[in-house]
């Protein structure tokens, strides 16, 4: 089986071993051993929960480096919709296009232009389809794993069609082809990331591949963005930014992309956790489609964003209402519903199963479920995993021991000390009287102190 | 596995069943299984919450079939065909308007489960029997 990718990594210099990750990991993939966090590969979504959570700054998301510019003859930068709700008022999308031309890029294709096509496919796909409902978007990639994981079941809901990201990316290197004359390898096509599953979507993608071909970090490069819009202050290229397209950057931008149907906007990876096991227990039929955001706000509230994000959406309400009043029109899209088909099918990561034998699974699942009921049920952290039932299953798998609960631990220790002091009260056939003998004159003894107690007792 | 389930507890309700489809996960339960579990699991844990005083939720798990039973203590119900069509409730206004008690959820989980038996007895319960079979077992 070929290793995961993971852009979510730890510093392992940083870690103290906190526990506070693994209390917030949504599918239970960390765990703390030898005082440092340990992220088990098959469960990691990506979704950078734990980067927003870690004291300790330990926990980083892969991405590449500025200098990867240099091994592409030509080079477009594809920048998320939610870049453009990072900065002030009087930046506008021109300027932050620009200042990614100064910075190096040849060309700037915008993501939020990708995003009308997709939004149209969508709705196409949405009023043809009379199978599963309700439909789920597969715009986020944390969600999409969250869903391999953890609801296998509810993967054909999922929307066939691709993300904003790769139509974008599909589209820009078609361009660059066409009006340069250029072989595709000599294109290199990269993402503005506001988060790690991106990258991971990119390096590990469904399909045989990704148009995009590596991933910067939206705070790393803030800066360099900051510094370069001086470059264009006086004359600012054009953007084509449509409002509908820079909309999806936040909770419920696809929804009003997509129009006329009945959707569901939900983020927040818990909060989409409960409406998923709400469509798992049969219910929001009568929804047609639902947007389902890993990150609290949307992509503008991503772990790699540098802004707060109930700043950036301020900032993205009013950056829509500027762009819906200059509305500019957009390039043909091609009409092929195939061009839009998600690359790949999304199979399940069956992480959890205790085994591939179901027998011998039952037998481990019973013993789970012995191991929890002796534990205390205070889900501390302490043994390093996220609460007592994990625990137990990692007792059972044989990833840990009984011994690493410190209440478990604390027992067998009181248990350990009464034997060592009854231990400590035998003695030696050697030594003083025989055994019996002393053990009958201990009894003696034992009822003359009661009776002198008693008295005691009276005489009070 | 045993859950009690207390009556007219929304905030607990669905707790079982997400316990339940947890072990399924785990036990490696195809799965249409799992989902048509879960189905039945959460219809019998909120009929309880719905309908009764208090009850439990009881799941056996096998490698070819997962069996559930809910038995609660409640009212018990006078007409078991009349309660089987879909649509058919006595579930009162306020919890109508919550959402809930829509006449679906003993269809529901004559639809999802393979075999389905109940039996109830006015003024003092019902027990219900739900068994899903795991279809890739001998595969």
């Amino acid at each position: 089986m070929s290793r995961y990718f993971h852009s979510v990594m730890l510093d392992q210099d940083k870690c103290k071993g906190c526990t506070n990750c693994i209390k917030h990991c949504p599918t239970e993939a960390i765990r703390v051993r030898e005082g440092r966090a340990v992220i088990i590969e098959e469960r990691c979504i990506d979704c950078g929960e734990c980067i927003r959570i870690c004291p300790n700054r330990a926990k980083l998301a892969i991405t590449d480096p500025l200098e990867r510019l240099a091994d592409y003859q030509y080079t477009i930068a594809l920048p998320a919709p939610s870049l453009y709700a990072q900065f002030g008022p009087e930046v506008l999308p021109g300027s932050i296009i620009g200042a990614l031309l100064s910075m190096g890029f040849d060309e700037v294709y915008e993501v939020a232009v990708g995003a009308v096509a997709v939004s149209n496919a969508l709705h196409r796909y949405i009023e043809s389809q009379s199978g599963h409902r309700p439909v789920i978007s597969s715009a986020c990639p944390a969600v999409v794993r969250l869903m391999q994981v953890r609801f296998p079941g509810l993967l054909e809901h999922i929307a066939p069609v691709e993300t904003p990201m790769e139509i974008s990316a599909r589209l820009a290197r078609e361009k660059a082809r066409q009006e340069h004359d250029l072989p595709d390898n000599a294109i290199g096509v990269f993402f503005i990331t506001p988060c790690p599953a991106k990258v991971t979507a990119i390096k590990q993608p469904f399909g045989e591949r990704s148009y995009v071909d590596g991933a910067f970090s939206m705070s790393a490069i803030y800066g360099a963005v900051l510094r370069h819009l001086q470059d264009v202050a006086d004359a600012p290229p054009d953007s084509l930014s449509p409002a509908l397209g820079v909309g999806w950057g936040k909770t419920g931008g696809e929804n009003q992309a997509i129009k006329k149907h009945a959707l569901l906007a939900v983020d927040g990876i818990h909060n989409v956790i409960n409406v998923l096991e709400e469509i798992e227990r049969g219910g929001l039929t009568d929804i047609h489609y639902i947007e389902a955001q890993a990150c609290t706000g949307g992509c503008i509230g991503g772990p790699l964003t540098p802004q707060n994000p109930f700043v950036a959406r301020v900032r993205m309400e009013r950056l829509l209402k500027v762009l819906a009043a200059g509305e500019r029109p957009l390039p043909a899209f091609p009409d092929d519903p195939e061009y839009y088909r998600l690359a790949g099918p999304i199979p399940p990561r069956p992480t959890l199963k205790l085994s591939s034998d179901i027998n011998r699974a039952i037998g481990m699942l019973e013993e789970v479920e012995r191991i929890t009921a002796e534990l205390p049920g205070l889900d501390c952290g302490s043994c390093g995993s996220p609460n007592c039932r994990a625990l137990a299953e990692d007792i059972v798998r044989g990833y840990a021991e009984s011994s690493y609960c410190v209440f478990k631990l604390r027992e067998k220790l009181q248990l350990l000390a009464r034997e060592i002091v009854d231990l400590a009260h035998k003695q030696p056939p050697a030594m003083g009287k025989p055994e019996k003998h002393s053990k009958d004159s201990a009894i003696q003894n034992k009822n003359a102190d009661q009776q002198v107690g008693r008295k005691e007792g009276t005489d009070l | 596995m045993e859950f009690s389930v207390c009556g007219m507890d929304f905030n607990r309700a669905g707790e079982a069943a997400a316990q339940i489809k947890k072990a399924l996960q785990l036990v490696g339960m195809h799965m249409d299984t799992m989902r048509r579990a879960v189905i039945v699991a959460y219809e019998a844990e909120l009929n309880i919450v719905i309908h009764a005083r208090q009850g439990r939720l009881v799941a056996h798990i096998h490698p070819d079939r997962v069996e559930l039973e809910a038995i609660d203590e409640g009212p018990g119900i006078p007409d078991i065909p009349r309660a089987m069509q879909e649509g058919y409730s006595t579930a009162p206004a306020h919890i109508r308007k919550m959402g809930f008690g829509a006449g679906m959820g003993l269809p529901n989980i004559k639809k999802s489960a393979s075999q389905m038996r109940l039996t109830s007895e006015i003024n003092v319960g019902t027990r219900l029997t739900a068994t899903i079979i795991n279809q890739t077992s001998g595969d």
